[in-house]
Protein backbone atom coordinates (compact mmCIF):
# COMPACT_ATOMS: atom_id res chain seq x y z
CA UNK A 1 0.00 0.00 0.00
CA UNK A 2 2.63 2.17 0.86
CA UNK A 3 6.38 1.39 0.14
CA UNK A 4 9.52 3.89 1.00
CA UNK A 5 12.31 2.67 -1.05
CA UNK A 6 15.79 4.46 -0.12
CA UNK A 7 14.54 7.78 0.95
CA UNK A 8 17.00 10.24 2.72
CA UNK A 9 15.75 13.36 4.23
CA UNK A 10 17.60 16.23 5.12
CA UNK A 11 17.06 19.16 7.70
CA UNK A 12 19.49 21.71 5.93
CA UNK A 13 22.80 20.14 6.29
CA UNK A 14 21.87 17.46 8.86
CA UNK A 15 20.91 14.37 7.23
CA UNK A 16 17.57 12.77 9.37
CA UNK A 17 17.08 9.29 7.18
CA UNK A 18 19.48 7.44 5.87
CA UNK A 19 18.09 5.27 2.71
CA UNK A 20 15.43 4.16 4.67
CA UNK A 21 13.49 1.44 2.42
CA UNK A 22 9.86 0.41 4.19
CA UNK A 23 6.90 -1.39 3.35
CA UNK A 24 2.94 -1.07 5.00
CA UNK A 25 0.83 -3.66 3.57
CA UNK A 26 -3.14 -3.39 3.72
CA UNK A 27 -4.57 -4.51 6.43
CA UNK A 28 -2.12 -4.31 8.91
CA UNK A 29 -0.57 -2.38 11.76
CA UNK A 30 3.05 -1.51 11.60
CA UNK A 31 5.10 0.42 14.19
CA UNK A 32 8.25 2.04 13.45
CA UNK A 33 10.23 1.72 16.89
CA UNK A 34 13.19 3.96 18.16
CA UNK A 35 14.56 6.10 20.41
CA UNK A 36 14.26 9.95 20.74
CA UNK A 37 15.62 11.94 17.97
CA UNK A 38 16.07 8.63 15.70
CA UNK A 39 14.20 10.30 13.31
CA UNK A 40 11.02 8.49 13.37
CA UNK A 41 8.82 11.81 13.12
CA UNK A 42 10.76 12.88 10.16
CA UNK A 43 9.99 9.54 8.54
CA UNK A 44 6.40 9.77 9.39
CA UNK A 45 6.01 13.54 7.99
CA UNK A 46 8.60 12.57 5.21
CA UNK A 47 5.71 10.39 3.61
CA UNK A 48 3.05 13.75 4.32
CA UNK A 49 5.66 15.28 1.79
CA UNK A 50 6.48 17.70 4.58
CA UNK A 51 10.09 17.86 4.80
CA UNK A 52 10.15 16.35 0.93
CA UNK A 53 12.50 13.58 0.63
CA UNK A 54 15.82 14.72 -0.90
CA UNK A 55 16.24 11.21 -2.75
CA UNK A 56 14.66 8.29 -2.61
CA UNK A 57 10.80 6.78 -3.67
CA UNK A 58 7.98 7.31 -1.61
CA UNK A 59 4.57 5.18 -3.23
CA UNK A 60 1.44 4.88 -2.08
CA UNK A 61 -1.56 2.67 -3.90
CA UNK A 62 1.56 2.18 -6.66
CA UNK A 63 1.64 5.87 -7.53
CA UNK A 64 5.03 7.93 -6.63
CA UNK A 65 3.97 10.84 -4.18
CA UNK A 66 7.29 12.51 -3.20
CA UNK A 67 7.03 14.75 -5.69
CA UNK A 68 3.42 16.15 -4.90
CA UNK A 69 2.76 18.62 -2.56
CA UNK A 70 0.97 17.80 1.31
CA UNK A 71 -2.55 19.07 0.88
CA UNK A 72 -2.59 16.56 -2.66
CA UNK A 73 -0.73 13.60 -0.75
CA UNK A 74 -3.44 13.97 2.17
CA UNK A 75 -6.19 14.09 -0.35
CA UNK A 76 -5.45 10.56 -1.84
CA UNK A 77 -6.64 8.51 1.44
CA UNK A 78 -4.64 8.69 4.37
CA UNK A 79 -4.78 10.57 7.19
CA UNK A 80 -2.24 11.73 9.99
CA UNK A 81 -2.26 12.36 13.53
CA UNK A 82 0.67 14.18 14.32
CA UNK A 83 3.31 14.28 17.41
CA UNK A 84 1.85 16.88 19.56
CA UNK A 85 -2.00 16.42 18.51
CA UNK A 86 -2.01 19.88 17.21
CA UNK A 87 -6.29 20.03 17.33
CA UNK A 88 -6.97 23.78 16.98
CA UNK A 89 -7.49 24.76 20.50
CA UNK A 90 -9.53 27.89 19.43
CA UNK A 91 -12.01 25.80 17.74
CA UNK A 92 -15.04 23.63 19.09
CA UNK A 93 -14.69 19.61 19.58
CA UNK A 94 -17.68 19.91 15.80
CA UNK A 95 -14.88 22.09 14.36
CA UNK A 96 -11.95 20.10 14.75
CA UNK A 97 -13.63 17.30 13.62
CA UNK A 98 -15.19 18.83 10.49
CA UNK A 99 -11.85 20.41 9.58
CA UNK A 100 -10.59 16.59 9.23
CA UNK A 101 -13.50 16.06 6.38
CA UNK A 102 -12.88 19.21 4.77
CA UNK A 103 -12.64 17.74 1.22
CA UNK A 104 -14.81 15.41 1.55
CA UNK A 105 -18.73 15.75 0.84
CA UNK A 106 -21.22 16.96 3.29
CA UNK A 107 -23.10 14.00 3.23
CA UNK A 108 -19.73 11.40 3.24
CA UNK A 109 -18.61 13.89 6.56
CA UNK A 110 -21.97 13.42 8.09
CA UNK A 111 -22.06 9.94 8.06
CA UNK A 112 -18.08 9.24 8.90
CA UNK A 113 -19.02 12.00 11.61
CA UNK A 114 -21.63 9.50 13.41
CA UNK A 115 -19.13 6.51 12.88
CA UNK A 116 -16.31 8.49 14.71
CA UNK A 117 -18.51 9.86 17.68
CA UNK A 118 -19.14 6.06 18.27
CA UNK A 119 -15.80 5.40 18.27
CA UNK A 120 -15.32 7.92 21.11
CA UNK A 121 -18.48 8.60 22.32
CA UNK A 122 -16.00 11.30 24.83
CA UNK A 123 -16.13 13.84 21.67
CA UNK A 124 -20.00 13.41 21.56
CA UNK A 125 -20.07 14.55 25.23
CA UNK A 126 -17.74 17.41 24.51
CA UNK A 127 -19.27 18.38 21.39
CA UNK A 128 -19.27 21.97 21.37
CA UNK A 129 -16.46 22.60 23.58
CA UNK A 130 -12.92 24.20 22.93
CA UNK A 131 -10.62 21.41 21.82
CA UNK A 132 -7.75 23.29 23.60
CA UNK A 133 -9.78 23.39 27.44
CA UNK A 134 -10.16 19.49 27.53
CA UNK A 135 -7.52 16.67 28.67
CA UNK A 136 -5.15 15.69 27.19
CA UNK A 137 -6.55 12.13 26.38
CA UNK A 138 -9.37 13.70 24.73
CA UNK A 139 -7.54 16.12 23.06
CA UNK A 140 -5.52 12.72 21.94
CA UNK A 141 -9.09 11.16 20.74
CA UNK A 142 -10.14 14.58 19.25
CA UNK A 143 -6.88 14.17 16.94
CA UNK A 144 -7.38 10.63 15.88
CA UNK A 145 -11.06 11.64 15.31
CA UNK A 146 -10.10 14.64 13.00
CA UNK A 147 -7.94 12.27 11.14
CA UNK A 148 -10.57 9.59 10.95
CA UNK A 149 -13.09 12.26 9.34
CA UNK A 150 -11.43 11.87 5.69
CA UNK A 151 -12.58 7.75 5.74
CA UNK A 152 -8.43 7.62 5.71
CA UNK A 153 -7.44 3.86 4.47
CA UNK A 154 -4.17 4.63 6.08
CA UNK A 155 -3.69 6.21 8.96
CA UNK A 156 -0.28 7.54 10.34
CA UNK A 157 -0.18 7.59 13.88
CA UNK A 158 2.74 9.37 15.68
CA UNK A 159 3.01 8.78 19.43
CA UNK A 160 -0.41 8.95 19.99
CA UNK A 161 0.28 7.48 24.09
CA UNK A 162 2.77 10.41 24.57
CA UNK A 163 2.17 12.01 28.09
CA UNK A 164 -1.39 10.14 28.63
CA UNK A 165 -2.31 7.68 31.80
CA UNK A 166 -1.64 4.13 31.36
CA UNK A 167 -5.35 3.89 31.14
CA UNK A 168 -5.89 6.30 28.42
CA UNK A 169 -3.09 4.33 26.59
CA UNK A 170 -4.78 1.38 26.40
CA UNK A 171 -8.01 3.05 25.23
CA UNK A 172 -6.59 4.56 22.26
CA UNK A 173 -4.51 1.01 21.79
CA UNK A 174 -7.60 -0.42 21.88
CA UNK A 175 -9.37 1.92 19.48
CA UNK A 176 -6.34 1.10 16.84
CA UNK A 177 -6.83 -2.54 16.98
CA UNK A 178 -10.92 -1.70 16.63
CA UNK A 179 -9.66 0.41 13.30
CA UNK A 180 -7.65 -2.54 11.84
CA UNK A 181 -10.75 -4.92 12.41
CA UNK A 182 -12.62 -2.63 10.29
CA UNK A 183 -10.07 -2.37 7.47
CA UNK A 184 -7.84 0.70 8.11
CA UNK A 185 -4.32 0.21 7.30
CA UNK A 186 -1.92 1.73 10.53
CA UNK A 187 1.41 2.71 10.58
CA UNK A 188 1.99 3.73 14.21
CA UNK A 189 5.30 5.60 15.33
CA UNK A 190 5.91 4.99 18.99
CA UNK A 191 8.62 5.26 22.27
CA UNK A 192 5.79 3.12 23.64
CA UNK A 193 7.79 -0.13 22.57
CA UNK A 194 5.97 -2.62 24.28
CA UNK A 195 2.34 -1.91 23.62
CA UNK A 196 2.96 -0.66 20.43
CA UNK A 197 5.22 -4.27 19.01
CA UNK A 198 2.23 -6.70 21.18
CA UNK A 199 -0.64 -4.59 19.02
CA UNK A 200 1.40 -4.65 15.77
CA UNK A 201 2.12 -7.50 12.79
CA UNK A 202 5.27 -6.00 11.73
CA UNK A 203 7.66 -3.70 13.24
CA UNK A 204 10.38 -1.60 12.22
CA UNK A 205 13.35 -0.43 14.36
CA UNK A 206 14.83 2.82 13.29
CA UNK A 207 18.22 3.98 15.01
CA UNK A 208 19.94 7.05 13.70
CA UNK A 209 18.44 7.39 10.72
CA UNK A 210 18.84 3.99 9.69
CA UNK A 211 16.34 0.93 10.04
CA UNK A 212 18.24 -1.50 11.59
CA UNK A 213 16.06 -3.81 11.91
CA UNK A 214 12.62 -5.39 10.98
CA UNK A 215 10.34 -8.66 11.83
CA UNK A 216 6.56 -9.52 13.32
CA UNK A 217 5.60 -7.72 16.36
CA UNK A 218 6.23 -10.85 17.85
CA UNK A 219 9.95 -11.42 16.81
CA UNK A 220 11.05 -7.87 18.02
CA UNK A 221 9.24 -8.53 21.32
CA UNK A 222 11.24 -11.34 21.64
CA UNK A 223 14.67 -10.33 20.20
CA UNK A 224 17.08 -9.23 23.20
CA UNK A 225 19.06 -6.38 21.19
CA UNK A 226 15.36 -4.73 20.97
CA UNK A 227 14.39 -6.00 24.79
CA UNK A 228 17.59 -4.12 25.95
CA UNK A 229 17.33 -0.91 23.90
CA UNK A 230 13.96 -0.35 23.77
CA UNK A 231 12.19 -3.07 26.79
CA UNK A 232 13.93 -2.35 29.55
CA UNK A 233 15.74 -5.48 29.82
CA UNK B 1 -26.82 70.41 25.80
CA UNK B 2 -24.06 72.83 25.91
CA UNK B 3 -22.11 73.91 23.56
CA UNK B 4 -19.32 71.61 24.58
CA UNK B 5 -20.93 68.97 24.46
CA UNK B 6 -23.32 68.87 21.58
CA UNK B 7 -19.64 69.84 20.00
CA UNK B 8 -18.01 66.61 21.20
CA UNK B 9 -21.12 64.74 20.34
CA UNK B 10 -20.44 66.20 16.55
CA UNK B 11 -17.36 64.88 16.96
CA UNK B 12 -17.52 61.72 17.90
CA UNK B 13 -20.35 61.25 15.07
CA UNK B 14 -17.20 62.31 12.70
CA UNK B 15 -14.80 60.42 14.17
CA UNK B 16 -17.08 57.38 14.13
CA UNK B 17 -17.37 57.85 10.66
CA UNK B 18 -13.39 57.95 9.97
CA UNK B 19 -13.10 54.89 12.73
CA UNK B 20 -15.09 52.70 10.36
CA UNK B 21 -13.11 53.15 7.22
CA UNK B 22 -10.16 52.57 9.33
CA UNK B 23 -11.87 49.59 10.51
CA UNK B 24 -12.18 48.00 7.16
CA UNK B 25 -9.18 48.97 5.87
CA UNK B 26 -7.34 47.13 9.41
CA UNK B 27 -9.27 44.13 8.67
CA UNK B 28 -6.85 43.53 5.82
CA UNK B 29 -3.91 43.69 7.91
CA UNK B 30 -4.76 41.82 10.64
CA UNK B 31 -6.10 38.80 8.22
CA UNK B 32 -3.01 38.58 6.90
CA UNK B 33 -1.08 39.04 9.77
CA UNK B 34 -3.21 36.39 11.59
CA UNK B 35 -2.38 33.84 8.64
CA UNK B 36 1.26 33.92 7.56
CA UNK B 37 2.66 36.42 10.12
CA UNK B 38 3.33 39.29 7.72
CA UNK B 39 2.51 43.14 7.39
CA UNK B 40 1.19 44.02 3.72
CA UNK B 41 2.58 47.43 3.46
CA UNK B 42 1.05 47.84 0.23
CA UNK B 43 -2.30 47.38 1.81
CA UNK B 44 -3.19 51.06 1.55
CA UNK B 45 -2.40 50.94 -2.01
CA UNK B 46 -5.36 48.75 -2.72
CA UNK B 47 -7.33 50.88 -1.05
CA UNK B 48 -6.01 54.09 -3.06
CA UNK B 49 -6.99 51.46 -6.02
CA UNK B 50 -10.36 51.25 -5.13
CA UNK B 51 -11.29 54.54 -4.82
CA UNK B 52 -10.01 55.41 -8.54
CA UNK B 53 -11.99 52.69 -9.72
CA UNK B 54 -14.70 53.79 -8.23
CA UNK B 55 -14.02 57.39 -9.26
CA UNK B 56 -13.73 56.25 -12.74
CA UNK B 57 -17.03 53.86 -12.37
CA UNK B 58 -19.09 56.54 -11.15
CA UNK B 59 -17.77 59.37 -13.96
CA UNK B 60 -18.33 56.83 -16.39
CA UNK B 61 -21.81 56.04 -15.31
CA UNK B 62 -22.93 59.95 -14.69
CA UNK B 63 -21.53 60.52 -18.00
CA UNK B 64 -23.80 57.75 -19.96
CA UNK B 65 -26.38 59.84 -17.96
CA UNK B 66 -26.70 57.47 -15.26
CA UNK B 67 -28.92 59.25 -13.04
CA UNK B 68 -29.94 56.52 -10.10
CA UNK B 69 -28.29 57.08 -7.36
CA UNK B 70 -28.40 53.35 -5.75
CA UNK B 71 -27.12 51.86 -8.66
CA UNK B 72 -24.26 54.30 -9.23
CA UNK B 73 -22.87 53.39 -5.77
CA UNK B 74 -24.01 49.68 -6.47
CA UNK B 75 -22.45 49.61 -9.57
CA UNK B 76 -19.33 51.55 -7.40
CA UNK B 77 -18.86 49.23 -4.62
CA UNK B 78 -18.60 46.03 -7.05
CA UNK B 79 -16.38 47.31 -9.35
CA UNK B 80 -14.22 48.47 -7.12
CA UNK B 81 -14.37 45.16 -5.43
CA UNK B 82 -13.41 43.56 -8.30
CA UNK B 83 -10.87 45.53 -9.12
CA UNK B 84 -9.07 45.49 -5.69
CA UNK B 85 -9.46 41.75 -5.14
CA UNK B 86 -7.80 41.13 -7.91
CA UNK B 87 -4.87 43.53 -7.39
CA UNK B 88 -4.86 41.73 -3.68
CA UNK B 89 -4.71 38.26 -4.86
CA UNK B 90 -2.11 38.82 -7.32
CA UNK B 91 -0.23 40.71 -5.25
CA UNK B 92 0.40 37.99 -2.83
CA UNK B 93 0.56 35.56 -6.06
CA UNK B 94 3.91 37.57 -7.43
CA UNK B 95 5.44 39.44 -4.54
CA UNK B 96 4.76 37.21 -1.62
CA UNK B 97 4.40 33.72 -2.47
CA UNK B 98 7.44 32.96 -4.44
CA UNK B 99 9.30 34.28 -0.82
CA UNK B 100 7.08 32.02 1.72
CA UNK B 101 9.19 30.53 3.86
CA UNK B 102 12.20 33.02 4.13
CA UNK B 103 13.06 35.08 6.93
CA UNK B 104 10.17 37.23 7.66
CA UNK B 105 11.89 40.49 6.88
CA UNK B 106 12.00 39.71 3.29
CA UNK B 107 8.35 40.18 2.26
CA UNK B 108 8.41 43.05 4.36
CA UNK B 109 10.71 44.62 2.25
CA UNK B 110 9.07 43.42 -0.82
CA UNK B 111 5.67 44.55 0.74
CA UNK B 112 7.18 48.10 0.78
CA UNK B 113 8.51 47.74 -2.64
CA UNK B 114 5.17 46.72 -3.99
CA UNK B 115 3.87 49.97 -2.26
CA UNK B 116 5.82 52.39 -4.06
CA UNK B 117 5.88 50.39 -7.40
CA UNK B 118 1.42 50.59 -7.10
CA UNK B 119 1.96 54.49 -6.24
CA UNK B 120 4.15 55.35 -8.80
CA UNK B 121 2.35 52.93 -11.14
CA UNK B 122 -1.63 54.97 -10.20
CA UNK B 123 0.51 58.34 -11.09
CA UNK B 124 2.01 57.38 -14.33
CA UNK B 125 -1.54 55.97 -15.37
CA UNK B 126 -4.23 58.18 -13.88
CA UNK B 127 -1.45 61.56 -13.21
CA UNK B 128 -0.45 62.93 -9.97
CA UNK B 129 -2.91 66.05 -9.14
CA UNK B 130 -5.78 65.95 -7.24
CA UNK B 131 -9.48 64.66 -8.79
CA UNK B 132 -12.78 65.57 -7.40
CA UNK B 133 -14.76 62.91 -6.66
CA UNK B 134 -18.48 64.09 -7.91
CA UNK B 135 -20.49 64.91 -5.37
CA UNK B 136 -23.17 62.26 -4.57
CA UNK B 137 -24.70 62.65 -1.65
CA UNK B 138 -25.34 65.61 0.10
CA UNK B 139 -27.51 66.81 2.74
CA UNK B 140 -28.08 64.98 6.11
CA UNK B 141 -30.17 65.71 9.26
CA UNK B 142 -29.20 68.09 11.88
CA UNK B 143 -30.69 68.48 15.56
CA UNK B 144 -29.83 70.85 18.63
CA UNK B 145 -30.24 74.18 19.48
CA UNK B 146 -29.43 76.24 16.16
CA UNK B 147 -28.99 78.99 18.61
CA UNK B 148 -26.44 76.95 20.33
CA UNK B 149 -24.80 74.27 18.35
CA UNK B 150 -26.38 72.49 15.08
CA UNK B 151 -25.41 68.66 15.46
CA UNK B 152 -25.49 67.31 11.95
CA UNK B 153 -25.13 64.21 10.57
CA UNK B 154 -24.82 63.83 6.61
CA UNK B 155 -26.57 60.75 4.49
CA UNK B 156 -23.36 59.95 3.36
CA UNK B 157 -22.40 59.35 6.77
CA UNK B 158 -24.71 57.30 7.62
CA UNK B 159 -24.47 55.35 4.36
CA UNK B 160 -20.96 54.56 5.92
CA UNK B 161 -22.05 53.66 9.08
CA UNK B 162 -24.26 50.95 7.04
CA UNK B 163 -22.42 49.56 4.29
CA UNK B 164 -19.70 49.62 7.19
CA UNK B 165 -22.01 47.19 9.53
CA UNK B 166 -22.83 45.14 6.55
CA UNK B 167 -19.45 43.70 5.97
CA UNK B 168 -18.18 43.76 9.15
CA UNK B 169 -21.69 41.47 9.58
CA UNK B 170 -20.89 39.62 6.80
CA UNK B 171 -17.58 39.07 7.54
CA UNK B 172 -17.99 37.79 10.85
CA UNK B 173 -20.55 35.34 10.12
CA UNK B 174 -18.52 34.32 6.63
CA UNK B 175 -15.55 33.71 9.51
CA UNK B 176 -17.41 32.30 12.37
CA UNK B 177 -19.80 29.79 10.48
CA UNK B 178 -18.79 28.85 7.16
CA UNK B 179 -16.71 25.86 6.21
CA UNK B 180 -13.96 28.13 4.23
CA UNK B 181 -14.19 30.73 7.39
CA UNK B 182 -13.33 27.17 9.96
CA UNK B 183 -10.63 27.13 7.48
CA UNK B 184 -9.16 30.51 7.50
CA UNK B 185 -9.27 30.05 11.26
CA UNK B 186 -7.53 26.49 11.37
CA UNK B 187 -4.77 28.47 9.15
CA UNK B 188 -4.00 30.87 11.22
CA UNK B 189 -3.27 28.57 14.06
CA UNK B 190 -1.65 25.76 12.84
CA UNK B 191 -0.74 26.36 8.79
CA UNK B 192 0.97 22.72 8.88
CA UNK B 193 -1.51 21.24 10.22
CA UNK B 194 -4.31 22.83 8.24
CA UNK B 195 -1.91 21.38 5.22
CA UNK B 196 -1.68 17.58 6.54
CA UNK B 197 -5.59 17.75 6.68
CA UNK B 198 -5.47 17.83 2.64
CA UNK B 199 -6.25 21.60 2.54
CA UNK B 200 -4.62 23.94 0.36
CA UNK B 201 -3.33 26.41 2.50
CA UNK B 202 -2.21 28.44 -0.53
CA UNK B 203 -5.43 29.18 -1.36
CA UNK B 204 -6.89 29.90 1.87
CA UNK B 205 -3.78 32.49 2.25
CA UNK B 206 -4.94 33.51 -1.08
CA UNK B 207 -8.68 34.38 0.44
CA UNK B 208 -7.39 36.07 2.74
CA UNK B 209 -5.72 38.32 0.95
CA UNK B 210 -8.96 38.94 -1.19
CA UNK B 211 -11.31 39.38 1.77
CA UNK B 212 -9.23 42.20 2.93
CA UNK B 213 -8.82 43.90 -0.54
CA UNK B 214 -11.92 43.89 -1.08
CA UNK B 215 -12.74 45.60 2.57
CA UNK B 216 -10.50 48.17 1.48
CA UNK B 217 -12.21 48.68 -1.49
CA UNK B 218 -14.91 49.39 -0.27
CA UNK B 219 -13.72 52.01 2.58
CA UNK B 220 -11.79 53.54 -1.18
CA UNK B 221 -15.58 53.93 -2.47
CA UNK B 222 -16.58 55.57 0.66
CA UNK B 223 -14.01 57.87 1.98
CA UNK B 224 -13.56 59.01 -1.70
CA UNK B 225 -17.24 60.00 -1.46
CA UNK B 226 -16.50 61.24 2.06
CA UNK B 227 -13.72 63.27 1.12
CA UNK B 228 -14.61 64.20 -2.85
CA UNK B 229 -10.86 64.67 -3.12
CA UNK B 230 -8.57 61.58 -4.69
CA UNK B 231 -5.20 61.29 -5.53
CA UNK B 232 -2.65 58.61 -5.26
CA UNK B 233 -1.00 58.96 -2.28
CA UNK B 234 -4.05 59.03 -0.34
CA UNK B 235 -2.88 55.03 0.55
CA UNK B 236 0.07 55.88 2.32
CA UNK B 237 -1.87 57.73 5.26
CA UNK B 238 -4.90 55.82 5.45
CA UNK B 239 -2.83 52.35 5.03
CA UNK B 240 -0.21 53.86 7.89
CA UNK B 241 -3.25 54.79 10.16
CA UNK B 242 -5.44 51.53 9.23
CA UNK B 243 -2.13 49.26 10.70
CA UNK B 244 -2.04 51.91 13.80
CA UNK B 245 -6.02 50.77 14.37
CA UNK B 246 -5.16 46.64 13.25
CA UNK B 247 -2.05 47.24 16.35
CA UNK B 248 -3.94 48.88 18.86
CA UNK B 249 -6.85 46.46 18.48
CA UNK B 250 -4.31 43.62 18.69
CA UNK B 251 -2.88 42.32 15.34
CA UNK B 252 -4.22 39.22 13.95
CA UNK B 253 -7.86 39.43 15.71
CA UNK B 254 -10.62 40.49 13.82
CA UNK B 255 -12.87 42.22 16.42
CA UNK B 256 -9.59 43.81 17.76
CA UNK B 257 -9.17 45.69 14.10
CA UNK B 258 -12.75 46.68 14.27
CA UNK B 259 -12.39 47.87 17.74
CA UNK B 260 -8.86 49.83 17.16
CA UNK B 261 -10.05 51.38 14.12
CA UNK B 262 -12.96 53.11 15.88
CA UNK B 263 -11.17 54.30 18.19
CA UNK B 264 -8.68 55.31 16.39
CA UNK B 265 -11.31 57.37 14.30
CA UNK B 266 -12.75 58.92 17.51
CA UNK B 267 -9.74 59.90 18.88
CA UNK B 268 -8.02 61.65 16.21
CA UNK B 269 -11.82 63.28 15.47
CA UNK B 270 -11.61 64.74 19.35
CA UNK B 271 -7.44 65.79 19.43
CA UNK B 272 -9.11 67.84 16.11
CA UNK B 273 -12.01 69.70 18.33
CA UNK B 274 -9.44 70.88 21.24
CA UNK B 275 -6.13 71.70 19.08
CA UNK B 276 -5.02 72.79 15.67
CA UNK B 277 -5.66 69.74 13.14
CA UNK B 278 -2.74 69.00 12.25
CA UNK B 279 -2.24 67.23 15.73
CA UNK B 280 -4.09 64.44 14.97
CA UNK B 281 -1.74 62.32 13.27
CA UNK B 282 0.84 62.97 15.84
CA UNK B 283 -1.81 62.01 18.67
CA UNK B 284 -2.79 58.73 16.37
CA UNK B 285 0.88 57.46 16.12
CA UNK B 286 1.26 58.01 19.73
CA UNK B 287 -1.04 55.84 20.55
CA UNK B 288 0.93 53.62 18.10
CA UNK B 289 3.67 54.14 20.16
CA UNK B 290 2.29 53.90 23.69
CA UNK B 291 0.53 50.83 22.77
CA UNK B 292 3.51 49.28 21.38
CA UNK B 293 5.33 50.06 24.75
CA UNK B 294 3.00 49.06 27.38
CA UNK B 295 0.68 46.26 25.69
CA UNK B 296 2.25 44.83 22.34
CA UNK B 297 -0.23 42.28 21.93
CA UNK B 298 -2.97 45.35 21.87
CA UNK B 299 -6.27 45.33 23.53
CA UNK B 300 -7.84 41.69 21.70
CA UNK B 301 -4.63 40.04 21.13
CA UNK B 302 -3.38 37.36 22.40
CA UNK B 303 -0.01 37.19 23.74
CA UNK B 304 1.99 35.05 20.67
CA UNK B 305 2.82 31.44 21.99
CA UNK B 306 5.95 29.84 21.22
CA UNK B 307 4.82 26.63 18.90
CA UNK B 308 7.30 23.61 20.25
Amino acid sequence: MLRLDNVSTFYGKIQALHNVSLEVNQGEILTLIGANGAGKTTLMMTICGDPRAQSGHIEFDGQPIQQMNTSDIMRMGMAVVPEGRRIFSGMTVEENLFMGSFFRSKDEAEEQLEHVLELFPRLKERYSQRGGTMSGGEQQMLAIGRALMSKPRLLLLDEPSLGLAPIIIQQIFEIIEKLREEGVTIFLVEQNAHQALKIADRGYVLENGHIVMSGTGNALLNDDSVRKAYLGG
Amino acid sequence: MTETSLYILQQLINGLTIGSTYALIAIGYTMVYGIIGMINFAHGEVYMIGTYTAFITIVGLLTMGVGSLPIILLLALITAIIISSTYGYAIERVAYRPLRGGPRLIPLITAIGMSIFLQNYIRLAQGSRDLAMPALISGGIEFGDPAVFEVSISWMQLIIWGITLISMTSLAMFISRSRLGRACRACAQDRGMTNLLGIDTNRIIALTFVIGAALAAVAGVLLGLYYGIINPYIGFMAGLKAFTAAVLGGIGSIPGAMLGGLILGVTEALTAAFFPSEYKDVVAFSLLVLILLFRPTGLLGKPEVEKV
